[in-house]
């Protein structure tokens, strides 16, 4: 704004704002004083930004052209990272492929499951305050100690898990994270508990509260029974915050790490070794932060081509009130 | 709701009222059941957690394993403070630390910088909000990298300072933007009728507008400090000995190393991570509303 008004306001009234005036954006000596201490305060996010953030992606851009490792200094190598990463590294494919196994799973379950949760915590019954904070519990654990609690939960023998299986008559419950076959599965089934009735649900829940009463009182006149209901009322005016849901998740589901490296370290035999295990271990077991560097890009590519997606077809189906 | 349809069925025929009236107690019941099981999958594994950290080593190991404790281990949480080799006390201790030197770090400096952009006019000043807003989008694994090699070099490796010092360079796109939007709210009055008396530009923040900031600062803690008692990659990569551990490593290290003692230690495991997961559960359960305003808040603003 600052700019646009100096913009529109050609030629500038010099009248005692001289050279620092115009630099920053200001006339009078009382506009100076002012903007330079918004300069003062906004400075450490300025170096901030530089430090952690500006420098940061342009070092990371150039690393991955280089063949860099610790120790030693990085040397220009072309595009041969990727070259590797998309053509010789073994584990390339199968991580991204176990990352979108994972995503596909959990998305769709914790998604509508926080959906499903928020709606019935906003049918009013008794206690709901009390089962709104015990839905929640979960997402306040924290990564590690969820992946070890999870760990012997789902422990194939002892674990309880498998305890109340036996007990309703499964003869062989799975062994979860202990075989190839299952561990993605018992992977995503510790996020989606995690998550279903986290930040997910009380953004849905904030969005159900906002749908307008008489909506469902007109609904109600014209006879229209709970699902009708729901169908027509809720889940139009509900697109938005599903949708910003959606985005959240996918990009959460793409970056998981925390619980899938304490759970099984990625395996067994690499069942769930996902991308950011893969980027993790080049970089910090292995300290190929060339390499590295090129597969966190391709991680950075991926989210954003989901994001932009997203955005783009939702307006299929998005509904903004009065929009 | 169910008020509304009790009234319109009480206004049908007598014997259709009956009915409706069935249906609405069969449906409510059934909604009570189903939260009920719900309540059961969500709290079952928490309440089992619990019940494993009071058992003796020998119920650990029983099998089928006993759902509760004959008398319950009280001692256990005495006892997994001081293992040889599992420095569990230093770990709460550098949790603790981090935690406070991150909160502290992203409230300061948060809230000034937002101070800036909300109440100040200087050329670039909204681009600057610009570009603090893109940086959401890019996800940490970029910048991480980079920010490894930065603290190699300064020689910050297996010290705390990767984890805190960063918080104190504007504490982030999310604390900025929420204190941001908070600060427009105020009367720019006050800021005026401050300025004529003669106070400075720091005294406005800190004696007027940061006290009325008390209920989206109280938002923007909680939200820090899960964040931080919970990082997880940050320590993983910047601390390499146990005396420097915080809990989330600690832990991790805690169940993987199985030649520290020849003695059964998954009692004790549970024990620690319930010490590491209640300090969550009791802030959030006191800083509920303002947790909840801010989930909700962060919600908006996608």
């Amino acid at each position: 704004m600052a700019v646009a008004q100096n913009q529109l306001n050609v030629p500038p009234v010099r009248v005692n704002g001289g050279l620092l005036g115009t630099i920053v954006g200001a006339k009078t000596k009382f506009q100076i004083r002012r903007a330079i201490w918004g300069y003062i305060f906004a400075l450490p996010w300025v170096l901030g930004l530089i430090i952690f953030w500006g420098g940061p992606i342009l070092a990371s851009i150039y690393y991955g052209f280089t063949h860099y490792e610790v120790p030693g200094s990085p040397r220009f190598i072309g595009l041969e990272n990727y070259v590797q990463a998309f053509t010789k590294d073994d584990l390339f494919w199968p991580s991204l492929s176990r990352t979108f196994q994972f995503t596909a799973m959990y998305v769709p379950v914790a998604v509508l499951g926080a959906l499903l949760l928020a709606v019935l915590l906003n049918q009013g019954l008794k206690g709901t305050t009390f089962f709104r904070t015990l839905f929640f519990m979960p997402h306040l654990i924290p990564a590690v100690a969820l992946a070890v609690l999870w760990i012997y939960l789902l422990q194939p023998k002892f674990g309880p898990i498998n305890q109340i299986l036996r007990g309703i008559g499964i003869e062989n419950p799975p062994n979860w994270l202990a075989a190839k076959s299952s561990a993605l599965y018992g992977v995503t089934l510790i996020n989606v508990w995690a998550a279903i009735g986290g930040n997910t649900m009380l953004i849905f829940l904030a969005g159900l509260q906002g749908v307008p009463r008489e909506l469902y009182e007109a609904a109600q006149m014209d006879g229209a029974g709970a699902w009708s209901k729901f169908r027509n009322v809720t889940l139009p005016l509900l697109t938005p915050t599903i949708f910003f849901n959606l985005v959240l998740a996918v990009i959460g589901a793409l970056k998981v790490f925390s619980t899938a490296w304490v759970a099984t370290q990625g395996g067994p035999s690499y069942a769930t070794w996902f991308f950011a295990l893969h980027i993790y271990t080049e970089a910090f077991q292995y300290f190929h932060l060339g390499y590295a560097s090129a597969l966190a890009w391709v991680l950075a590519v991926i989210l954003l081509i989901f994001t932009f997606i997203q955005v783009r077809t939702s307006r299929r189906w998005v509904h903004y009130e009065g929009g | 709701m169910a008020v509304a349809q009790s009234t319109v069925s009480r206004a049908g025929a007598a014997q259709n009222s009956w009915i409706e009236w069935l249906k609405q107690l069969g449906g409510r019941t059934g909604l009570y059941l189903i939260t009920l099981f719900l309540a059961f999958i969500f709290g079952f594994p928490l309440f089992w957690t619990v019940m494993s950290s009071l058992k003796t080593p020998g119920e650990m190991a029983e099998f089928p394993p006993p759902w509760l404790p004959a008398i319950p281990q009280w001692e256990n949480y005495a006892q997994v403070l001081f293992l040889p080799r599992i420095p569990v006390t230093v770990w709460v201790w550098n949790s603790t630390l981090v935690t406070v030197l991150v909160t502290l770090g992203v409230l300061i400096t948060s809230s000034l910088v937002a101070y800036s952009f909300a109440r100040f006019e200087y050329r670039g000043r909204d681009f600057l909000f610009m570009i603090t807003l893109a940086t959401v989008m890019l996800p940490a694994q970029v910048t991480l990298i980079p920010q490894f090699v930065l603290f190699f070099n300064l020689g910050w490796m297996n010290s705390h300072l990767p984890l805190w010092v960063p918080a104190w360079f504007g504490g982030g796109a999310f604390a900025i933007f929420l204190m941001r939007q908070f600060f427009l709210t105020l009367p720019k009055d006050l800021d005026e009728a401050a300025l004529i008396d003669g106070a400075s530009y720091f005294r406005i923040f800190w004696s007027i507008l940061l006290p009325l900031c008390k209920p989206v600062l109280a938002t923007l803690a909680i939200i820090t400090m899960i964040d931080a008692w919970s990082d997880f990659l940050g320590p993983l990569i910047y601390l390499n000995s146990p005396e420097k551990f915080t809990l989330a490593v600690g832990l991790r290290f805690f169940v993987n190393a199985p030649d520290v003692s020849s003695e059964p230690m998954d009692h004790l495991i549970m024990a620690a991570c319930v010490m590491y997961m209640l300090p969550m559960m009791i802030i959030f359960f006191f800083g509920q509303r303002f947790f909840v305003q801010g989930i909700v808040m962060s919600g908006i603003k996608g």
